[in-house]
């Protein structure tokens, strides 16, 4: 028993046989160490493509970083590049105004059609709607831009507008103070049509996450689906909804060119939904290239751009530590 | 016999598949009946069929009757959440809801707003522990999350917390196949307990158990019922000679 243990170990191979020592073994290991060194460089890629934009943009920006406080730059309300003035506060502000009147817009809507698809529809049903939705996802963004253009501005400038003027006029945020259509209204409804196929993506797949077992154990006693929907269902998924919600406000807080087309690009700090805005991307994509005489106004876009990607990495990181909290969680 | 299910013609098929063919069984009231069979006969099936949970499965589709007090459950008229009322499902595996002990026990009874108050709830909690035999055992922590119960534990909890919506029929899916012996046997003799009460229905893949619990005994294999009766004729004198094959363990 133990002679044959002992023929068995490669050692003993290697010595009668002499197999282990063949060189074409050896090339063959060595491609595959090769290959493994290359994917990884590879892929160590992005992670290092990150860390290089971000320290480009900070190099370039430095010149403004150092010559005004940062809180200047960051809550200053007046942007005259030619005075030397570069307050950023009206563009962060016409950010979150656009993102946060898409979302609104958008994640009730996607919350009732992630519910509908995950909890209700027949197989055949969703195998129709998913690649629709899907679909959307794909048109680009400057023909959201062109139907934002010809479609939404008007019927926000001749339906939206006077509705609210004479009904919400009291109320401040939705008052009509600059009557052509194009203002955060009209980018936060083309935004909420961009991202809503990403945020019903991700909550159908966290909608799909709740086990079987206990919709059943729900329907068992006789409760309706509606009833183990909100009992049941949608306390597991809370948190995959906040997250998916994130994702979708990331991808809002940098879209560019459908919103620049339809916002009005005016650098003002927005008091109603009807104002026009000028959110950082648009500022960036207008203006980079031009007029680049203006002593530090290449430094001024660049620091906008360094803003704009820390507050979207934020919101993304934000959004990977919500999933993984809700991916630790036990079901059963 | 008095039944309390009767079955009618009854075909069920997963999209092209025929899973149940031509059933028609009669179910005894308030006596343990067991179907047996080999895996893939049709047992479940049959069982899901008589809560209506086949539904839940997309493709699904059903003909035939199935009579309970001799009201069809599948007429357009009735309402499902009344009908899994009156018929409770224990599940192959024990499957606590994401909340406490004593939330578990109130889930159905809150669903149909069967209590009056607080006190009527807790009464009511203590009561049907008590029937599932785990009030002792759990009493000093109804607040703790239903997931830190044992498995054994968990099973008699969805136990209680099937009874608390007050059935007339007890369906059992395996109900033991996860459990240690100890819990299984735990399991078995609630049940049997319970069938002074309760029509109940369990389906087995062990033939001990069946001969353990069986007072009424169905047997299919491939989709069809090959033979139906009570347990001392089915065991003890099979009519059909699949029936004697799978007791004497050759399928």
């Amino acid at each position: 028993m133990n002679q044959m243990d002992s023929t068995n170990t490669p050692q003993s191979i290697n010595k009668t046989t002499g197999r282990l020592s063949r060189p074409v073994v050896a090339s063959r290991t060595r491609q595959n160490n090769f290959a493994q060194r290359t994917f990884f460089i590879f892929t160590l890629l992005p992670v290092l493509l990150i860390l290089v934009v971000a320290i480009a943009l900070f190099v370039r920006s430095w010149p403004i970083l150092n010559a005004y406080p940062l809180y200047d730059l960051l809550f200053g309300k007046v942007w005259k590049p030619t005075n030397g003035q570069f307050g950023f506060l009206p563009f962060i502000a016409g950010t979150f105004w656009v993102t946060a009147v898409g979302i609104l817009l958008a994640v009730p809507a996607c919350l009732l059609v992630s519910i509908y698809l995950a909890e209700y529809a027949h197989a055949r049903t969703r195998s129709i709607a998913k690649p629709i939705l899907d679909l959307l996802a794909a048109i680009p963004p400057v023909v959201y831009g062109v139907w934002g253009l010809l479609a939404i501005v008007p019927f926000v400038d001749k339906v939206l507008a006077p509705l609210s003027d004479r009904w919400l006029d009291s109320v401040s945020i939705f008052s009509v103070n600059q009557p052509t259509g194009f203002g955060i209204l009209a980018a936060g409804i083309v935004l909420a049509v961009m991202i809503a196929p990403l945020i019903i993506a991700v909550m159908y797949e966290i909608f799909s996450t709740v086990p079987n077992d206990l919709r059943h154990a729900s329907l068992a006693v006789g409760a309706t689906r509606l009833q183990t929907i909100r009992n049941i269902v949608l306390p597991q998924v809370a948190p995959g909804i906040l997250a998916a919600i994130v994702l979708g406000a990331s991808r809002a807080l940098g879209e560019t060119i459908a919103v620049l087309m339809v916002v009005g690009n005016i650098p003002q700090m927005p008091t109603s939904i009807f104002d026009s805005a000028y959110p950082l991307p648009a500022l960036i994509a207008n203006n980079y290239g031009e007029m680049m005489s203006i002593p530090l106004y290449d430094a001024a876009l660049l620091s906008a751009a360094l803003v704009l990607l820390v507050v979207i990495l934020i919101f993304n990181i934000l959004s990977m530590l919500v999933i993984q909290r809700m991916l630790r969680r036990k079901w059963v | 016999m008095d039944a309390h299910i009767q079955v009618k013609n009854l075909n069920v098929y997963y999209g092209k598949q025929q899973a149940l063919k031509n059933v028609n069984i009669e179910i005894p009231k308030n006596q343990i009946t067991v179907i047996m069979g080999p895996s893939g006969c049709g047992k479940t099936t049959l069982l899901k069929s008589l809560n209506r949970f086949l539904e839940l499965t997309d493709g699904t589709q059903i003909t035939g009757e199935v009579l309970v007090d001799g009201q069809n459950i599948y007429a357009h008229e009735v309402d499902v959440t009344e009908v899994r009322k009156v018929v409770g499902l224990l599940a192959q595996r024990p499957s606590p809801l994401p909340m406490s002990i004593y939330d578990n026990v109130v889930y159905g009874m809150n669903i149909h707003r069967m209590k009056k108050d607080r006190k009527e709830y807790k009464a009511a909690v203590r009561h049907y522990l008590e029937i599932a035999g785990l009030w002792d055992e759990v009493y000093k922590r109804l607040h703790d999350p239903a997931t830190s119960l044992s498995i054994g534990q968990q099973q008699r909890l969805c136990l209680a917390r099937g009874l608390a919506v007050e059935p007339e029929i007890i369906l059992g899916d395996e109900p033991t196949s996860a459990l240690d012996p100890i819990s299984s046997q735990n399991i078995e003799s609630r049940l049997i307990e319970l069938k002074k009460q309760y029509t109940t229905v369990i389906v087995t893949h062990t033939l001990r158990q069946a001969k353990r619990l069986a007072d009424y005994v169905i047997y299919m294999y491939l989709g069809e019922v090959i033979e139906a009766g009570s347990a001392r004729e089915v065991f003890n004198n099979p009519q059909h000679e699949r029936t004697r094959a799978y007791l004497e363990g050759q399928i």
